[in-house]
């Protein structure tokens, strides 16, 4: 493995200027020709630094105390700005997370692509132009020899995604460095651009620095993996030996968190079969969008006539990807957005269309928590401010509820005091939920709440959210993305398409016995901790 | 793993010059305005010589001024009125400017676009112009002076309050107080305060360097401070003439309007380097 590395840590320290706090400790890695190391942990585990780093790059505020990288040879973390700008595009280069902010809006693709040949005049622009479309055909994109002269905003994501590891490959660099490359994508997509990327990557023989939290895309391209966990190296082992051998109780913990998938019929014993009763909440025939409302439809419709019912002391999940109408339709019962046409009732009653129009009881009844828990919570107000002014608002003087608010999401009392700059992702969104719990309500809509946090936070929301609606016998409406964890969690499972219901059931029918087309697609797409899966899965039709 | 490795050394954090030398001229001026009556070798409308622009000798540090007072009491007694009328204005302008923006930026809708395009329109009047027609107008008083300052200045401060705002409005944490059914009032001055109070601090200090710099621009053309009061525009204004002669008496108050600005101006420059750093440490 080390005979000539393309790349290699020695033992780096990168800490914060200011204060001096390692973010990276002591860290020696290396990178052989033509292998794919992938960095793995959660977030504040520093592998996005040590990714940045082996392309010289030092994000400000932060400095290196310590070790080198060296690339090919070169200092990176020494070079002057000229020999750093000589390497990066030609033998080093970067696949950022969101292709979308990547690309120029008003340059055509073929042009953006070949950039980097044009900034070094590594080759003439026919050549490139040549090179490029080769690099669509084998990375599966239609019609390469004329699709680079659309714009950005001309294909879709997933297509954007392609054409930038195109442009990372295009001037066969001896590394390249792959930042969350698919994590922004939908399950659909993901498992295409994972399939281009790979298929790229193995053919030009290209070394790749891999950057995920998601273990189980990992698998599908990693030859080794290194765990990171708040600046340490836990493990480094190939991957097989990681997966089937890990040694350190971290490394066992990401493993279980992400063998939830895929569902048996053993893991969904214990769900309960859809209520009897009316729901707690319902929405009959939903229809809502953007733009001027012409006969009860909006210009842009994004919900198409949508009906469900949530029952207490159930979890009833939407699944769906982007664009799917999901967040809509919450932002609807909750009285966020007026709907065109259909009603919302709440335990029989129907309520107004807009939030101004209901009480202030029936506000109270239906809570929402919100995805990204680092916005949602007023980063100037301390956790008992927060909690302390719903209370008042809804004229709640029980003493001490505050301590048995943050007791009820496993929080200490002590919490109380401090601001959210001083918690953690995972207790953000502990203390989203205590204030949602404050108003005591009876519906619980949850929008992603776990899709900013890693998988082992993730998974310990789950359970509380489990906990909390067999304690306060809560209705609650689990929006996600994420197969895993409403397999987790859903006794009956909603899939959305286009703002169109294709299934609707109880959760071991949609999950194991799925009946329509779409739903066996999205739940095929879902990547399992398996080598060979992305293989195995053919392309197009993923197989259940 | 062997043994630990060596680090480097942290840079230095050095003491910022600029942030003691703002503090320092700002803390030296608003002294001597507290102090004034006490600091003043002369009475500043009393003459102490029959001939003007006399240069400065021992008791008369920087000479006398065009009628033979002693320009260095009067720079003094100018320096409260300034820095007053200074301060009045910039309030005028926040207190107008800050809740009609952020109002507008939680509400939106028609009171939006009317006071937005009303802001358009008073911004894109050259503001000296506006401030000379109306003071000429209504007739030079201090009172006047600051009112007109101070509504001149809200247009600007009411384009920066509601772009502060606007970048809440849409914020996660203003959706849940919302979807709990909570009033304008608490979204304001609850939610929405704390987060733009360092921002429109960082305003007041820039926006009260042009305040002063506007007063006394009016000053220098004769429509600000009458006399005998003066401000530093107004003893800039009266000084002129000596200027032919090589007296330095208009070049004093001049200067003490410079560096006035210029230390208001780093301060805000201060305050923004140490917002991002506190942005970048989080």
């Amino acid at each position: 493995m080390t005979q000539n590395p393309v790349l290699e840590f020695d033992r780096l320290v990168i800490a914060q200027t200011s204060g001096g706090k390692s973010i990276l400790n002591d860290i020696s890695l290396s990178v052989a020709k033509g292998e794919v190391l992938a960095l793995i942990g959660e977030s504040g585990s520093g592998k996005t630094s040590l990714a940045l780093s082996a392309l010289g790059r030092i994000r400000p505020g932060l400095m290196v105390r310590h070790g080198n990288v060296r690339l090919a040879g070169l200092d990176m973390i020494r070079a002057t700005e000229q020999e750093l700008r000589h390497r990066r595009g030609k033998s080093i280069s970067y696949i950022a997370q969101s292709a979308a902010m990547s690309f120029n809006q008003r340059m055509r693709l073929d042009r953006q692509v070949t950039e980097p040949a044009a900034v070094h005049g590594a080759m003439p622009a026919m050549a490139a132009i040549k090179r490029a479309h080769a690099l669509y055909a084998s990375l599966g994109l239609p019609d390469p020899g004329q699709i680079g002269a659309r714009f950005p905003h001309e294909v879709s994501g997933g297509q954007l995604q392609r054409f930038m590891i195109a442009m990372g490959l295009l001037l066969d660099p001896d590394l390249v460095v792959c930042d969350e490359p698919t994590s922004a994508l939908d399950v659909t997509t993901q498992i295409e651009v994972l399939r281009a990327l790979k298929t790229g990557i193995r053919e030009n023989g290209t070394a790749a620095l891999f950057v995920s939290h998601d273990l189980a895309v990992v698998a599908q391209v990693a030859d080794r993996i290194a765990v990171l966990k708040r600046g340490d190296l836990i493990e480094c082992a190939s991957t097989t030996e990681i997966l089937e051998n890990p040694q350190h109780d971290y490394t066992r913990e990401l493993i279980r968190a992400c063998q939830r998938w895929p569902v048996t019929a053993r893991d969904l014993v214990a769900k309960k079969p859809p209520a009897a009763a009316e729901g707690a909440i319902e929405a009959r025939g939903i229809v809502a969008g953007y733009g001027s409302v012409t006969n009860n439809k909006p210009k842009i419709e994004i919900l198409k006539g949508v009906s469900l019912n949530v029952a207490r002391g159930r979890v009833v999940a939407i699944i769906g990807e982007s664009g799917s109408g999901k967040s809509t339709l919450a932002r609807v019962i909750a009285g966020l957005h007026a709907p065109a046409a259909g009603t919302i009732t709440l335990s029989g009653k129907t309520l107004a269309d807009r939030g101004s129009g209901r009480t202030r009881d029936e506000m109270r009844r239906i809570q929402m928590v919100f995805q990204s828990a680092d916005t949602a919570l007023n980063a100037k107000h301390s956790v008992g401010r927060i909690l302390g002014r719903v209370l008042d608002f809804f004229g709640d003087k029980s003493p001490g509820r505050i301590a048995e608010l943050l007791e009820m999401v496993n929080l200490p009392a002590e919490y109380a005091r401090r601001k959210p700059s001083q918690l953690s992702g995972g207790e953000k969104q502990r203390v989203n939920l205590a204030r949602a719990l404050a108003a005591r309500p009876e519906v619980l809509i949850c929008d992603e709440i776990t899709s900013a946090l890693d998988t082992v936070v993730a998974a310990s929301i789950i359970r509380l959210v489990e906990d909390l609606r067999d304690r306060l016998d809560l209705a609650i409406l689990f929006i996600s993305h994420d197969m895993a964890t409403v397999a987790a969690l859903a006794d009956q499972v909603v899939v959305l398409k286009q703002g169109v219901v294709v299934e609707n059931g109880a959760a071991p029918d949609v999950l194991l016995r799925p009946q329509a087309d779409y739903t066996r697609l999205l739940l095929g797409s879902v990547p399992e901790l398996r080598i060979g899966w992305l293989e195995d899965t053919a392309p197009g039709a993923p197989a259940l | 793993m062997t043994t630990k490795p060596d680090l480097a050394p942290l840079p230095r954090q050095r003491p910022s010059l600029t942030l003691w030398f703002s503090f320092g001229v700002l803390g030296a001026f608003v002294f001597i305005a507290v102090f004034s009556p006490w600091l003043v070798p002369f009475d500043p409308t009393e003459f102490v010589t029959d001939l003007p622009f006399q240069a400065g000798n021992g008791a008369s540090i920087l000479g006398s001024d065009y009628l033979g007072r002693d320009l260095f009491s009067r720079l003094i007694a100018g320096t409260s009125l300034t820095l007053l009328m200074g301060l009045g204005a910039t309030l005028l302008a926040h207190l107008v400017g800050d809740t009609l923006g952020m109002l507008v930026a939680l509400r939106g809708g028609w009171l939006d676009v009317v006071l937005c395009r009303i802001v358009d329109v008073a911004l894109s009047l050259p503001k000296i112009i506006v401030g000379l027609v109306v003071v000429a107008a209504l007739g030079s008083s201090i009172t006047t002076l600051v009112v007109v300052t101070g509504l001149i200045y809200s247009a600007s401060v009411f384009r920066v309050a509601r772009a502060l705002g606007r970048d809440l409005v849409g914020q996660d944490f203003m959706r849940v107080a919302r979807m709990r059914g909570e009033g304008p009032v608490w979204l304001l001055f609850g939610e929405m305060l704390p987060h733009v109070v360092r921002p429109l601090a960082a305003d007041f200090a820039i926006r009260m360097s042009f305040a002063i710099l506007f007063m006394s621009s009016l000053s220098f053309l004769g429509l600000g401070v009458q006399p005998p009061l003066a401000d530093w525009g107004a003893l800039v204004r009266e000084n002129l003439q000596g200027l032919g002669g090589g007296s330095l008496a208009p070049i004093y108050p001049a200067l003490a309007i410079a560096l006035v600005s210029i230390a208001l101006n780093l301060f805000v420059d201060v305050l923004g380097e140490r917002n991002d750093a506190a942005e970048l440490s989080k």
